[in-house]
């Protein structure tokens, strides 16, 4: 459905995108992530033919995207950061419009309009301004423009930024629905950690403009960070005692032990401390984030803001 | 699939269709002229009755001026708000996203000109039925080429508004007053002359003053119509340059 390879993008000195080789099956829904400035949108729009590369060559549903990008446009739908639908306008008309674009007959564009107005949500506010509707009405009624023609390609810029984290979720439900119904292959940026690890089944992280990862969320989170079980003691010689059967890091009154799996074997771990003597009055267990994942990858975190992590402290 | 005529359409549709779901907007445009033409005619020099003759067809070109030359700021709330980049990935062509567009001008222009008339008619102003048409036409073609260069000015002040009402304001009173629309310019010094010789506007005011007093056969209707063509054809080759560069 995608493929790049050395796609580049230079805006004058500065390297947007650099060199990017990726290969997207059909029906995959694959997750761009990266800080902001990474080089994700700039990528999304060449692949959406709205720039073109300055070296590197991208196909898109079977065209290129330099020199046949008539056919990549009528192929894919694109949701931008934007508002598609004009603020001035009705969103009905906008949707009709949209399919007027396509090349649809005005009867075919009113009745998907219709379709769609339905399947969003959007029935009360789809005959008012687009200016008078909220900002997760007007995300819905900009991915109901991006589906008029039904693509087989789907591309989201930051679909959800800016809405309340209820938008957020409501708004991943029907992209994942639409993608359950049509098998659309959906390619999607995000800077939003738990919205590339709850969608997506494959994540691509790219940093100043590279890739620097590429798998599933799990797979990517066992290998680059692991499963850790914190362990907490009364006494130091029973942490000692312990990090020796563990054969773990000890630090002070704490034990560190790298784990697959963790959960499961948490209560395994415990009963076996306590069989050797060594009980532990605390336990934490942590699984992953993605951005433990990218702070492994760059020395950086993504987060901006200390958000809850999937972080268990349980007291024994 | 769809043709370069079905998707101007499709553009030219879309436009238009807020100003008919509100047609207040237009109306709050046209009352703009009307203060010119209420305030302002009582100070022209009335020789037999004849200033509205004179004053109404520059008003009626000053009407399209304005709201021609301010268009491209619809276009320019859509680049920053985003509806302007959805259509640049559908596959609408580049030169049907400028000419649906410009096209459009045409028809508030109808709405205000015919307005501005009937407005007038009550206070003595009358007109020649064909030579009216004649000037409408030539206000069309003027007002589609004005209309494509703001847009063409809306897309090279992308990311910059202070661009495009900078430009806009800075040329748009020179030009209302170098065409004589509110005072003549027949007694100005000769510098003024020259510099309203080679304004396009000069022709087009004196080709409507012309042609709705019913002097249809005479060569200000041909200045207008030249005029009024080289705005038009200037304004779509830009414009549809400037468009297909746009992202």
């Amino acid at each position: 459905m995608i493929e790049t390879r050395g796609l580049t993008k230079h805006f004058k000195d500065v390297r947007a995108v650099d060199g990017i080789d990726v290969t997207v099956r059909a029906g995959e829904l694959v997750a761009l992530l990266g800080p902001n400035g990474a080089g994700k949108s700039t990528t999304l729009r060449m692949l959406t033919t709205l720039i073109p590369p300055t070296s590197g060559t991208a196909t898109v549903a079977g065209f290129d995207v330099v020199r046949r990008q008539r056919e990549v446009r009528l192929r894919i739908g694109y949701i931008g950061q934007g508002n598609g639908a004009g603020h001035s306008q009705r969103g009905r008309d906008e949707l009709i419009s949209q399919g007027r674009a396509y090349g649809m007959s005005v009867r075919d564009a009113r009745a998907r309009a219709a379709e769609l107005i339905e399947s969003l949500g959007l029935a009360e506010v789809a005959d008012r301004r687009v200016s008078s509707l909220s900002g997760g009405q007007r995300r819905r009624l900009d991915i109901a423009m991006g589906l008029i023609h039904a693509p087989e390609l789907l591309f989201l810029d930051e679909p959800s930024t800016g809405l309340d984290p209820q938008n957020r979720a409501n708004l991943q439900e029907h992209i994942l629905a639409l993608r359950a119904r049509h098998e659309t292959t959906i390619v999607l940026t995000t800077h939003y950690l738990d919205e590339a690890d709850s969608m997506a089944e494959r994540v691509i992280v790219i940093d100043h403009g590279r890739i620097i990862a590429d798998d599933t969320p799990q797979r990517l989170k066992d290998e680059h960070v692991g499963d850790r079980i914190l362990l907490g003691f009364d006494a130091e010689t029973d942490a000692a005692g312990a990090a020796g059967v563990l054969r773990a890091e000890r630090q002070g009154k704490q034990v560190l032990l790298h784990l697959p799996d963790a959960p499961r074997r948490a209560p395994v771990v415990l009963e076996d401390l306590r069989a050797a003597g060594y009980p532990a009055a605390e336990i934490e267990v942590t699984r992953p984030t993605l951005d433990d994942v990218f702070l492994h990858l760059t020395g950086r975190s993504l987060r901006e803001g200390g958000a809850a992590t999937d972080k268990e402290l349980v007291e024994v | 699939m769809t043709t370069l005529i079905a998707d101007t359409t499709t553009v030219f549709s879309r436009e238009l269709r807020p100003l008919l779901r509100d047609p207040f907007t237009i109306i709050f445009s046209m009352v703009q002229p009307l203060v010119f033409l209420a305030l302002f005619t009582p100070l022209l020099p009335d020789e037999g009755g004849n200033a509205l003759q004179w004053f109404v067809p520059g008003i009626i070109v000053m009407s399209c001026l304005f709201a021609c030359s301010m268009t491209g700021s619809n276009l320019l709330f859509e680049i920053q708000t985003g509806s302007h980049e959805r259509m640049l990935v559908t596959p609408l062509r580049r030169p049907a996203l400028l000419i649906g567009r410009a096209l459009k001008e045409i028809v508030p222009m109808f709405a205000q000109a015919a307005l501005i008339v009937v407005v007038c008619l009550p206070f003595g102003f009358r007109f020649d039925p064909l030579g009216a048409v004649i000037g409408l036409a030539i206000l069309a073609a003027f007002c589609v080429g004005l209309g494509a260069l703001s847009y063409t000015l809306a897309l090279a002040s992308k990311n910059q508004e202070w661009l495009f009402w900078t430009v806009q304001q800075t040329l748009l009173f020179p030009l209302l007053l170098l065409a004589g629309v509110l005072l003549p310019i027949e007694n100005g010094p000769g510098w003024l002359r020259a510099l309203a010789a080679g304004n396009p506007l000069s022709y087009v005011v004196d080709a409507e003053r012309a042609l709705f007093n019913g002097d249809i056969w005479a060569s200000t209707t041909l200045g207008g119509v030249i005029a009024a063509a080289v705005v038009a054809v200037i304004g779509l080759l830009v414009g549809v340059r400037a468009m297909r560069r746009s992202d």
